[in-house]
């Protein structure tokens, strides 16, 4: 598969045209906002926290295929997980997009989401990919700053 | 000009009625890259164009035989640097047609020329309530700087539309001109959709209210004869890195009259003619707004770009952008689904388009798998893309060393980027 194939692969061309979760949340009792000032994509994301479980994730939004799959993705691969499991597949998922060597079994642990390690040969699109995953970093610790790519 | 030169139109003098691109790029070392395996094909001109190999030399030169501190030394080597520095200033001087080197000032770029002028005759001239006027395609660093002025002063941005073309309105622009108008700032070039703005017209109509005028010419000097005298502006900002001179040196260029009464933009070294504890005393033009060790060696190379630009003949660089240009529109708007972003009647070198299904990162990623660099984003033009209601553009600007055939294989990787997302 080339490099391209890689990165745009069916799973992550059907989250960018059928994105699941993509909505407001009028009982969400967490909410960020993530910006990526270089290129102006946006994110808006929604969370649910019962007693530290994500009971409802989703987000609202606009920008490339590769940061609206990623968030369509992570809603999915969050919710009804607490906290703690939630910012350790935060990291995990950091390091696989940044191509951390330190750990090559990165891939292993962060199940369905493996299909974006494509994005790790495109160091331009590293912060597309993880933009949401900072944005429900933001809201989860429930931060004022809006998160940004920066 | 060499058509002129000839006695008649002979074969010969029918092939150099085109520019001989071959030959230009053969002058660009950089445009021999592969790009994953494939030629480079550089559409990114409007970020940064490239640079010949004379002015690569010339800083090489500069910092093997010349190097050493401007406007200080009694030495050799502090001789020959000024010599060379300011010989570029005189060069510059010729190719906008200002009436004297000290009209020329020497910057990092157009951000900072605009920047000088906003915080030196703004603060100095503008008060609560006056008005600024810019337009609604101005490139961020033609808006900020005047926005941070209104912080500081109390006095109001206002904006000039456009329309669906990208055209600045002229009735509205005549409209908003008035008594409490105090400065006018337009693009000469936009960055993001290519219009030549009929500036000319626009420095007559302040002029008529007295309101002086500056020109953003960072899009417009890599592709037009540009002549301040004829413009009739007050000031002219562009930047070197984008006529095919190092990055780190643009110009300002402002009449003296005005220049004269504007205090120094930033106080140290070389803008001085006395300091005491007591009081200093400024330098003269154009010394007084060029504080601290300058970037030498880029002066020197925008000097020698200058000199390369001067040996082509502009007509035929003019006529060649233009078929680019026009081959290119007509190219992709031929492409289902393609819709171009800025279809002004005059337009120079460049072309952005969208995608409704396709983000422009999206076809940046799979245009650069074909050596194709282009800009995928807002281009520091955030209020344009809200005009349009567009997120962000693909953005392909072209130089005179681009080829026909290299739009050709564009428009083949832009159908692949729809390969991809069917």
């Amino acid at each position: 598969m080339s490099e391209l194939d890689e990165l745009y692969q069916e799973v992550i061309l059907d989250h960018n045209k059928s994105p699941r979760n993509f909505r407001a949340m009028a009982h969400a009792n967490r909410k960020a906002e993530g910006y990526n000032p270089l290129c102006g994509d946006h994110v808006t994301v929604f969370v649910q926290l019962e007693d530290g479980v994500i009971e409802d994730i989703s987000f609202q939004g606009s920008g490339c295929a590769i940061s609206k799959a990623s968030a369509s993705l992570m809603t999915a691969a969050l919710k009804g997980k607490n906290e703690s499991v939630a910012q350790a597949l935060f990291e995990n998922v950091h390091k696989m997009l940044t191509g951390d060597a330190s750990d090559d079994r990165v891939v292993d642990k962060v199940g369905k989401l493996q299909i974006l390690s494509g994005v790790c040969k495109f160091p331009a699109r590293v912060k597309c990919a993880s933009l949401a995953w900072h944005t429900v970093n933001a809201a989860l610790k429930g931060e004022a700053q809006p998160a940004s790519t920066e | 000009m060499l058509m002129k030169a000839l006695p008649q139109l002979s074969d010969r003098a029918m092939a150099q009625s085109s520019l001989d691109v071959m030959r230009v790029r053969a002058d660009f070392p950089i445009l021999q890259t592969k790009v994953h395996g494939k030629p480079l094909v550089y559409f990114d001109n409007g970020a940064t164009s490239h640079k010949p190999q004379i002015v690569i030399d010339a800083l090489n030169h500069y910092y093997r035989a010349e190097n050493s501190n401007i406007h200080r030394g009694v030495h050799h080597l502090s001789e020959q640097a000024t010599a060379a520095y300011e010989a570029a200033r005189g060069k510059m001087r010729n190719f906008i047609n200002a009436r004297a080197d000290q009209e020329i000032i020497f910057v990092r770029g157009t951000t900072e020329a605009i920047n000088l002028v906003a915080q030196s005759y703004g603060r100095s001239f503008l008060k609560a309530g006056d008005e600024i006027i810019v337009s609604a395609m101005e490139h961020h660093s033609n808006i900020v700087p005047w926005q941070m002025l209104c912080e500081q002063v109390g006095a109001k941005l206002r904006v000039i539309p456009i329309n669906h073309e990208g055209e600045v309105v002229m009735e509205e622009y005549l409209r908003l001109l008035n008594d409490k108008t105090k400065f006018v700032s337009v693009t000469h070039v936009s960055n993001a959709l290519g219009t030549i703005v009929p500036v000319k017209e626009m420095v007559a109509q302040a002029h008529q209210r007295g309101v002086p005028v500056l020109l953003d010419g960072a899009q417009a000097v890599p592709h037009l004869k540009v002549d301040v005298q004829d413009l009739g502006c007050d000031f002219y900002a562009f930047s070197g890195h984008k006529m095919f001179a190092p990055t780190g040196v643009g110009v300002l260029y402002g009449r003296a009259e005005l220049l004269e009464k504007m205090p120094p933009y930033q106080g140290g070294g070389d803008m001085i003619s006395l300091v005491t504890f007591e009081k200093t005393h400024y330098n003269g033009l154009p010394y007084k707004f060029e504080a601290g060790t300058p970037h030498i060696a880029g002066g020197i190379g925008l000097g020698v770009a200058i000199d390369y630009l001067a040996k082509l003949d502009w007509d035929l660089v003019t006529a060649h952008e233009h078929r680019l240009l026009s081959y290119a529109t007509e190219a992709l708007a031929a492409i289902q689904g393609l819709r171009i972003i800025g279809t002004a009647k005059e337009k120079a070198g460049v072309l952005s388009f969208v995608f409704d299904h396709v983000h422009a990162h999206d076809v940046g990623t799979i245009l650069d798998q074909e050596g194709v660099a282009v800009r995928a984003g807002h281009h520091c033009a955030m209020p344009v893309m809200q005009r349009f209601g567009v997120p962000a553009t693909t953005r392909a600007s072209f130089a005179f060393y681009n080829t026909i055939d290299e739009v050709d294989v564009l428009v083949r990787a832009i159908e692949r980027v729809l390969k991809v997302f069917g």
